[in-house]
């Protein structure tokens, strides 16, 4: 069973308006005066029609944290902020450092049917950065894994980090590193700086974030191999990253929505919220980001959404979890940060939401964005609206967002994926009907071979 | 004063209000019956997530000569060390019925934390949390340079143009913290000496001097030394300075140094002291050094907070 949609009077990224017709889960029709017959219509006046978010690095929580998070509320939390697809990150429990487990975390999200998940498999045998994990096997295997990341923690030994590289070169994938030398950030709980020093909490240079870029930049320009970073946090980062670049060093590099927005001042509340790894940084560092983002030299946004259950943040600033629900929100921080103020247009959004990320993780079906014959990948968004964010605007399990009760601009009013509705007049369409229209979207696909 | 949980949001009047209260606390304590009905049915409790017996015993005494109902809850063998979390023993002392807690915590900003929370509606007093503020530690030093510069005509001065010299660990010092914010808003001028690597990043923005040499400061002059405790743990694996013998011999008051000091120089020390390390034996004990007078001018300050803290306000003891 599959749904003919018609969505119409939509204005794509490039300002051009529109009707879309979806039709066994593709693109059938661009244009305007669409008709067709028996088809569920979206009336999408006034919304801009965005190719579905492709998110680069999410916690799913699932297997072992499912009080935090699983890949269903996840996946669920994904769909309401306009995402397609997400990289599930591997420091699970068991960590995704086996076929079987990226097999199963990627069985899961293909059952709750809200987007693609796509497992990322750990560099190293249980995050413990000593022994390659099996990388061949997970990239054979059925979640055909390409991002590779120990992410929570750094790759830091130079030798086995140049074999990474080296090794994950092999399959066409990529690694993506948490940039964090550890020496320089035993005990850290935030930038290291001003604020720190006032408020007596051990600081986190940016010069540990800062050397190990400019290392494993070197490190792929030597063995010839793709490196992502993951985060980017500090305005030397992205210096580092720009001069990578300029040398033809194949670096990608990511950023945070949080980082776009948020600065460390917000530490002195001692809100444990506001405790994320890498750490809030100064009001400069927000400033570098978001024009590195604009220049090129930050190729994606990407979440870091990652849900912490209410006793890890509700409890004084050392003993709270690090990390930030970000999913939901994304895209309306985005807007604030770096759309309204005219630094990107909608069109660079889908380049860092959606088209490039897809690149980077080896991800089909992304590169022509909204088009014919396209899989049907996108969502609309009322970039109108302005609302203030409150926990109802959170789906996933995690309450920790940095957002509440900020008035952000923005909403996404409905999502599609693989063509089927997953999200429809701001509301998520129910766990059911999702799982069974994903059922027949994958019959379909098994049918055309 | 619903709260006290740092110097630093003090203003310059609170502090001199603060201290004027401390000025009657400490003539209660010169009568012959030391103790006032004033906080009588009120019940303080003594929270401490770290070892202090000098900081509770001192807290213990000011609530007791206000007569207020005293209750020591320390986290070792507690439910605390059971893995029980700050809301939960706050929430229970709520229930029992405190109100005003004291709390001692290893975490910095615990205080503030607990304070911010609906778990708790009892005015809460910060004695030390971890490396941020240990602002009633900071009000009795001010309280004892005050007075002994102006003895019994004390209340209602600043510390305007005092000069105060504090010297070593200032980057893992709660201490240190709470006296830079408020001598400086009390007029002083504050210069801090430590080895770079005890210094925090952002020391520049603080408004202090700052320097390495120990021998310098003495030489360019300054009424109060004010000495920090060295922790041995700093040494043996943060690798902060080389070893106690550099240390004591760069940074540490020894007896060649105090005899260069002017005679009306103060010497202060938090306590404990570490004598033979950061301060010699001579050093401590004396005519200039304020150590014990550190201690009982502990107990009238916070005497004064407990009761600006739970009358809501300040005003005149009877």
């Amino acid at each position: 069973m599959t749904t003919t949609l018609l969505v119409t009077g939509a204005t794509l990224a490039d300002g051009t308006r529109t009707d879309l017709v979806v039709r066994n889960g593709r693109i059938a029709e661009l244009g305007t005066g669409l008709s067709a017959s028996g088809a569920r219509v979206i009336d999408a006046d006034g919304l801009t029609a965005l190719p579905g978010l492709v998110d680069l690095h999410t916690h799913l929580r699932e297997p072992g944290f499912e009080q935090s998070e699983t890949v269903l509320t996840g996946s669920r939390a994904a769909a309401i902020g306009g995402f397609t697809a997400v990289h599930a990150m591997a420091n699970t429990s068991p960590v995704a450092d086996t076929a079987g487990v990226v097999e199963q975390v990627e069985s899961l999200g293909r059952r709750a049917g809200y987007v693609n998940v796509r497992p990322i498999g750990a560099v190293t045998v249980g995050l413990a950065g000593q022994q390659l994990s099996e990388i061949g096997a997970m990239a054979n295997s059925r979640a055909r894994v390409r991002v590779f990341s120990d992410d929570g923690t750094c790759v830091s030994d130079a030798l086995l980090m140049r074999r990474a590289l080296e090794y994950v070169k092999t399959f066409d994938g990529v690694v993506a590193q948490h940039a964090q030398e550890p020496r320089l950030t035993e005990g850290a709980q935030m930038n290291e700086g001003v604020v720190s020093g006032e408020l007596g909490l051990a600081g986190w240079p940016a010069v540990a974030e800062e050397a190990i870029i400019a290392r494993d930049v070197l490190l792929a320009q030597h063995v010839g191999a793709r490196v992502h970073i993951c985060h980017l946090s500090t305005a030397g980062s992205v210096e580092v990253v720009r001069w990578a670049k300029a040398r033809g060093i194949r670096v990608t590099a990511e950023v945070t929505p949080h980082h776009l927005m948020l600065t460390e001042e917000l530490v002195r509340s001692y809100d444990a919220r506001y405790k994320v790894n890498p750490p809030l940084r100064r009001e400069e560092d927000v400033l570098a980001l978001r024009a590195g983002l604009a220049d090129g030299t930050i190729d994606i946004i990407a979440t870091d959404h990652a849900p912490h259950p209410s006793e890890s943040k509700d409890c004084e600033w050392h003993a709270a979890s690090m990390g930030m629900v970000g999913l939901e929100s994304a895209l309306s921080v985005a807007q604030a940060s770096v759309v309204d103020n005219g630094m990107l247009d909608w069109d660079d959004i889908a380049r860092v939401f959606s088209r490039t990320p897809a690149a980077i993780g080896r991800l089909d079906g992304y590169a022509d964005g909204i088009a014919v014959g396209a899989p049907a990948e996108f969502t609309l968004y009322d970039s109108a609206a302005s609302r203030v964010f409150d926990t109802d605007a959170l789906a996933g399990l995690g309450r920790n967002s940095p957002f509440l009760q900020l008035t952000l601009p923005g909403r996404v009013v409905a999502t599609v994926h693989q063509g089927y509705p997953t999200v429809l007049d701001g509301q998520l369409v129910d766990e059911e009907t999702v799982s069974s229209a994903a059922a027949g979207a994958w019959a379909v696909r098994g049918c055309r071979g | 004063m619903k709260h006290l949980l740092s110097t630093r949001d003090l203003t310059r009047h609170e502090a001199i209000g603060i201290l004027d209260v401390a000025e009657d606390m400490a003539d209660v304590q010169s009568r012959e019956v030391r103790k006032l009905p004033t906080l009588r049915g009120r019940t303080v409790v003594n929270l401490f997530f770290e070892d202090s017996t000098r900081t509770r015993i001192s807290f213990e005494a000011a609530a007791k000569r206000l007569s207020a109902d005293v209750i020591n809850f320390s986290a070792k063998g507690s439910s605390v060390s059971k893995g029980e979390s700050l809301k939960d023993t706050a929430q229970t002392l709520a229930a029992i019925g405190a109100d005003v807690v004291v709390i001692r915590h290893p975490a910095s900003g615990a205080p503030q934390v607990l304070a911010q929370s609906n778990w708790i509606e009892a005015g809460i007093i910060n004695a030390g949390d971890g490396t941020h503020e240990h602002p009633t530690q900071g009000l009795l030093d001010a309280f004892t340079i005050r007075k002994r510069l102006h003895g019994t005509a004390s209340r209602g001065r600043s510390l305007d143009g005092v000069r105060v010299t504090i010297v070593g660990d200032i980057l893992h010092s709660r201490v240190a913290r709470s006296n830079v914010w408020l001598l400086t808003s009390l007029g002083a001028q504050v210069h801090l000496v430590a080895p770079a690597t005890l210094l925090p990043v952002g020391v520049a923005n603080w408004p202090v001097t700052v320097g390495y040499d120990l021998d310098e400061a003495i030489d360019a002059g300054t009424d109060v030394v004010m000495m920090l405790r060295i922790q041995a743990e700093r040494m043996m694996s943060g690798g902060f300075f080389p070893n106690a013998r550099e240390y004591s011999r760069r940074w540490g008051l020894d007896d060649a140094r105090v005899d260069r000091l002017p005679a009306a120089t103060m010497v202060m020390h938090p306590g404990p002291m570490n004598r033979g390390l950061e301060i010699s034996s001579r050093a401590a004990d004396s005519p200039r050094s304020t150590v014990l007078e550190q201690v009982s001018n502990g107990v009238s300050v916070r005497m004064a907070v407990l009761y600006l803290v739970l009358s809501g306000e300040r005003g005149e003891l009877s």
